[in-house]
């Protein structure tokens, strides 16, 4: 018992400095890092409040004006709830997508094994590092030419760009999938098998179903990654109504200090709050999302 | 070869449900009628090639899903295809492009740009008459001018359509019909159009050129640039088609076509026609103007040496200091612990490229948060942060370490709750302190399962295009006097980007591209070898 009471300081007498010196000081560095991680938040959603924006801004919370919220919610120059609308339906369905194609590659990779698959997923990771934003007069060009043929998935249409999109984050996603498959037991596999299940019943009824939390933080880390492209959407689109978020609060940046300024803020609270709070609340599944089962959380 | 027969047993055989098969041929069903529509829109547009491409695409991802066996293929297809038509595609054609001359002002092919250069240079034939026009339709519904010299009363008529319409005077014959001071108003089956509806046609009208003799270059032609009035115009320059060469009609000098360069050159001073060429291949010039230019090596080491430095940098702040949150705050103790960690995590949550603006206005000099209310015990000395070189590098690091620590705490986080506890506990009972364990344990396993993670960090930030651009745009831009602008956080791919796409002196593709198969190159073998020598992904390499 003695060497168990000695693990707890805190049921030791003179309880305060011991404390202090293993737990307490802990908190102590979390405030700061509370206050590091979340003043620029705290400042948006003060700044979004204000009727002018920055500079009436210098003490946080001194306004409690809604105007903002109400003008960009109403406004017909700055279609706000079209832009939102929009850039749901881009990113959603970017994100369901490329999860479930990322998924059936990332199952072939795993789990059979066939020729070049090696060189296969080290081409996946190189041919994700090739600088993009710079293959943007390609991109323009298959899509112009799309537009000539199949205007259906050409330039302007949300079609033709979440093509984009799903061509961009395949690679990466079918990668950190792959680590993830690796971590569930073949002999699960091998089971379901004996059972009589086909290769689409182990897949869709054991291994989607046994990674679906991190299928879920995978399609919000894509979700959050389409929402803030803003390079192709403001290439692809040209109307005030097709924008997307990001494109359309880039617009309303003209003048950084100001009333817009303070649309902009209002803006940026309403559109990534839903995404903050998911985010939050799948927090446990995170590290897997993120590191593809290379370390577990 | 045994792991392969036992994996293919594994995953074959059984009974296909019937309503597997059912999903799979409503699905192939749909693709198929999708080629089928793309491939009518394409016959009938003549793209007799692209269709036959289109339909081989089709035919080979039915032969995938129809035929037994070949169960990868099944699986892979999807994404492949995505991948080799929006990536691969897109890797290919810049390294084709970094060959050629591609940009601004040399955008097309030679018969387009021949087109451009005679169009665009047009000017009125010297002492030939002006005309007030009237713009009409004719039964045929083609555009026809009808015009009417103010010095001679004459009315005269021609189309679009000028082989069957051409250039002529009009007669009473015509059933030509004046007013008072000579004005046509009615001719025989043609519809005078309204304002409106000259507004309307506007663009078409416009464009529309009509001879007035049988050879258009060397006769002249009619042209309205306001569907009012109308001249007798000629091209200021004429090409022949064997030789090659436009003549300018003003001095008479010649101009060959020069299929090295892309452009129309006089043989004798070199002038060129127009600053505007057409695409032509180049061989390794861009990459020689890479290493030799002097205006863009001059900068280019300062900016790799700034690229290396903000990847660097950016790894190692945001490593350390989310490392370091991840050894404190791993320990069930702390009461509250699971809100500091969604509380810490909220950076990473909120959108990039909205912190990058929330960041960019509380920096602002004159009107920002950090200056005004943080740093307000600085009075009157304010930081100028997107003025000043030092400031400006110090600002982008600092937004980076604000955007990317929460990711690598919660790797590290992960990566330290799989350290088995035996390990740490066996280390205490022979008397290691907490920062031995640390030092000696934990941080060497931790660097094993991270390091995949930590070199894909850097290959990301040495290519971080968002957090620069949408904060500095890689300003300041210090040194006005350069051709090529150079700002101070300027990391190589913003910099190459405003090559390509807003250079002052023209967008240039060609060199872009060269840039970016370089930059591929580059991180490619940076990350390929640092892979290699790592054990996480040691079964790749």
């Amino acid at each position: 018992m003695t060497t168990l009471q000695a693990r707890h300081p805190k049921a030791k007498r003179g309880g305060f400095v011991r404390w202090f010196t293993q737990v307490g000081w802990k908190h102590l560095v979390g405030l700061v890092v509370i206050v590091f991680a979340t003043f620029p938040l705290v400042y948006i959603l003060s700044t979004s409040l204000t009727k002018m924006g920055n500079i009436e801004n210098f003490t946080l919370f001194r306004q409690f004006y809604l105007g903002n919220y109400k003008d960009l919610l109403t406004s017909t120059d700055y279609p706000f709830v079209k832009w939102m609308k929009n850039t749901l339906i881009l990113a959603g369905s970017t994100a369901v997508i490329s999860v479930f194609i990322s998924a059936l590659a990332a199952f072939a990779f795993s789990r059979l094994r066939f020729k070049g698959r090696r060189p296969g997923l080290l081409a996946l990771i190189l041919i994700q590092m090739f600088p993009s934003i710079l293959g943007l007069t390609a991109v323009f060009g298959i899509l112009s030419k799309l537009t000539d043929y199949v205007p259906a998935i050409g330039l302007g249409t949300k079609a033709g760009l979440i093509l984009v999109y799903l061509g961009g984050s395949l690679g990466g996603g079918t990668y950190l999938m792959y680590g993830f498959f690796n971590t569930i037991p073949k002999e699960l596999d091998e089971a379901a098998k004996i059972d009589g299940a086909t290769h689409t019943q182990i897949y869709f009824q054991i291994i989607l179903r046994l990674v679906a939390p991190v299928l879920a933080v995978m399609a919000l880390l894509s979700f959050i990654g389409t929402f803030g492209d803003y390079v192709l959407a403001s290439i692809v689109f040209n109307t005030n109504d097709q924008y997307t978020v990001a494109v359309g609060l880039q617009s309303l940046l003209a003048d950084p200090w100001t009333k817009q300024w303070a649309m902009f803020a209002a803006g940026a609270v309403m559109s990534s709050l839903p995404i903050v709070i998911i985010f939050v609340s799948l927090q446990k599944y995170i590290t897997n999302g993120l590191t593809g089962g290379a370390v577990k959380g | 070869m045994r792991t392969r027969n036992k994996n293919f047993e594994l995953y074959s055989g059984g009974t296909p449900s019937l309503r597997g098969t059912l999903a799979k041929i409503f699905i192939l069903g749909i693709v198929d009628a999708g080629v089928g529509f793309v491939l009518m829109i394409l016959f009938g547009k003549q793209k007799y090639g692209f269709a036959i491409f289109f339909g081989i695409v089709a035919l080979v991802i039915n032969w995938i899903y129809l035929r037994r066996g070949g169960l990868p293929a099944k699986y892979l297809a999807p994404g492949v295809l995505l991948l080799l038509a929006f990536q691969v595609y897109v890797v290919v054609y810049s390294g084709y492009i970094s060959f050629t001359n591609y940009g601004s002002f040399h955008n097309g092919s030679y018969t387009e740009t021949l087109d451009a250069i005679q169009q665009a240079a047009v000017e009125p034939i010297e002492g030939a008459a002006e005309y007030e026009i009237k713009v009409t339709k004719s039964k045929d519904g083609s555009i026809q001018f009808v015009a009417f010299d103010v010095n001679t009363k004459k009315v005269y008529m021609g189309g679009e359509n000028y082989a069957k319409h051409p250039w002529h005077e009009v007669t009473a014959a015509e059933g030509l019909v004046v007013n008072a001071d000579g004005y046509p108003e009615a001719i025989t089956g043609q519809t005078f159009l309204n304002d409106n509806q000259v507004n309307d046609l506007a663009s078409t009208i416009t464009k529309i050129k009509i001879p007035l003799g049988p050879n258009l270059s060397t006769d002249g032609f009619i042209a309205t640039a306001d569907a009012f009035f109308a001249q007798q115009n000629r091209f200021s320059y004429i090409y022949d088609e064997k030789t090659r060469v436009m003549t300018r009609l003003s001095d008479d000098k010649k101009f060959i076509a020069d299929d090295k360069v892309g452009f129309f050159k006089n043989v004798d001073d070199g002038e060129l026609l127009s600053e505007v060429g057409w695409q032509v291949r180049i061989g390794w010039k861009n990459y020689a103007k890479i290493f030799g230019d002097k205006e863009l090596r001059g900068p280019l080491s300062g900016i790799i040496l700034w690229t290396i430095l903000f990847a660097f940098g950016s790894v190692l702040s945001t490593f350390i200091l989310g490392l370091a949150l991840a050894l404190v705050f791993n320990d069930q103790r702390i009461k509250g612990l699971r809100v500091y960690r969604a509380i810490f995590i909220l950076p990473y949550a909120f959108p990039a490229f909205l912190s990058a603006y929330v960041w960019k206005g509380m920096l602002n000099t004159q009107n920002g948060f950090i200056n005004n209310t943080i740093l307000s015990f600085m009075g009157d000395n304010k930081i100028q942060w997107f003025e000043q070189q030092g400031a400006a590098r110090a600002a982008v690091l600092l937004v980076n370490l604000w955007l990317g620590f929460p990711y690598m705490f919660l790797i590290c986080t992960g990566a330290l709750q799989a350290i088995p506890n035996d390990l740490t506990e066996a280390a205490s009972i022979d008397g290691a302190s907490a920062w031995k364990i640390i030092r000696l344990i934990k941080l060497p396993l931790l660097l094993i399962s991270l390091a995949p993670l930590l070199i894909a960090s850097f290959a990301y930030n040495f290519n971080n295009f968002g957090a620069i651009y949408l904060l500095t745009g890689g300003g300041p831009f210090l040194d006005q006097t350069l051709k090529v602008s150079v700002g101070a956080t300027d990391i190589l791919i913003t910099f190459v980007y405003r090559i390509a796409f807003s250079g002052s002196i023209g967008a240039d593709y060609g060199l872009a591209s060269a840039f970016s198969v370089l930059i591929f190159m580059l991180i490619g073998s940076i990350s390929f070898f640092s892979f290699k020598r790592t054990r996480g992904l040691e079964e790749l390499a």
